[in-house]
């Protein structure tokens, strides 16, 4: 069982930066990193990012990866270059005031599953 | 089909515009997301070294009904030592390269992990020629 993406960005208290896409995707696991390296090493199915490092990169990274959701904590900037390639990917990209270490506990706590 | 790009040395702006628009090429010739997935994956992970560590550098994608070629050429630094370069770990890579969220030695290792055929050349002081093939069908 998953959460809704919608549902998650009302759980961590933050913004929804990718006006008109689906937030009734569910999402079934996590991955808390900001090395990008790390990331593109995974398998993703219904995978939300989780990252504390916010540029165009990140975005990349999700894209390649087919990862669908993007969440950036501590609400870092976030520029509207990153919110233009989410819109273009169907990435939803959502911005939270939360710490990475909060987001993923609530996230876990939620039923969230880990990636390994 | 032929498709052909050219990189900019530490254009991170730009880095991975040429494997979004291979990616939904081959998306638009029905091959399998899985399949799909294995050649972007190392062919953003060759742009992202040849922004990184290069001048600039070429890409030649050619796509038949059976297989991706995908060739990519640097004019850099070139490579030294290819098997140290090739173990996880080990990096070059500039402060500024690992505040984008890269540079932890273990780009090369991912690409040849995503390529079914994976070849390298370097010449110190020349460049590096990254030859990549991979299947498309299941």
């Amino acid at each position: 069982m998953g959460l809704q993406i919608g549902n998650i960005a009302a759980l961590l208290n933050a913004k929804l930066l990718t006006p008109g896409l689906d937030v009734s995707r569910e999402v079934e696991h996590a991955f808390s990193s900001d090395l990008m390296s790390d990331v593109l090493t995974g398998d993703y199915h219904k995978t939300v990012l989780v990252t504390g490092l916010s540029n165009l990169q990140s975005i990349r990274t999700a894209e390649v990866s087919d990862i669908g959701e993007v969440i950036i904590g501590r609400d870092k900037e976030v520029s509207q270059d990153m919110i233009d390639l989410a819109l273009e990917n169907e990435i939803v990209l959502i911005q939270s005031s939360y710490s990475i270490y909060r987001i993923s506990g609530l996230l876990y706590e939620a039923g969230i599953k880990p990636i390994y | 089909m032929r498709l052909q790009f050219h990189i900019e040395g530490g254009d991170f702006v730009n880095a991975g515009k040429a494997s979004s628009t291979v990616k939904r090429a081959l998306k638009q010739l029905d091959v399998s997301a899985k399949k799909i997935k294995r050649v972007i994956i190392a062919l953003y992970e060759t742009e992202v070294n040849v922004v990184a560590h290069a001048n600039g550098g070429d890409i030649d994608v050619l796509i038949d009904s059976d297989n991706i070629r995908l060739t990519v050429t640097d004019s850099g630094p070139g490579i030294p030592d290819i098997e140290q370069a090739m173990t996880e770990g080990f990096s070059t890579a500039s402060k500024s390269v690992r505040e984008m969220g890269f540079g932890a030695g273990m780009g090369l290792a991912n690409i040849k992990r995503n390529s079914d055929s994976f070849h390298i050349e370097s010449v110190p002081g020349k460049g590096t020629t990254v030859k990549i093939i991979n299947e498309l069908k299941e």
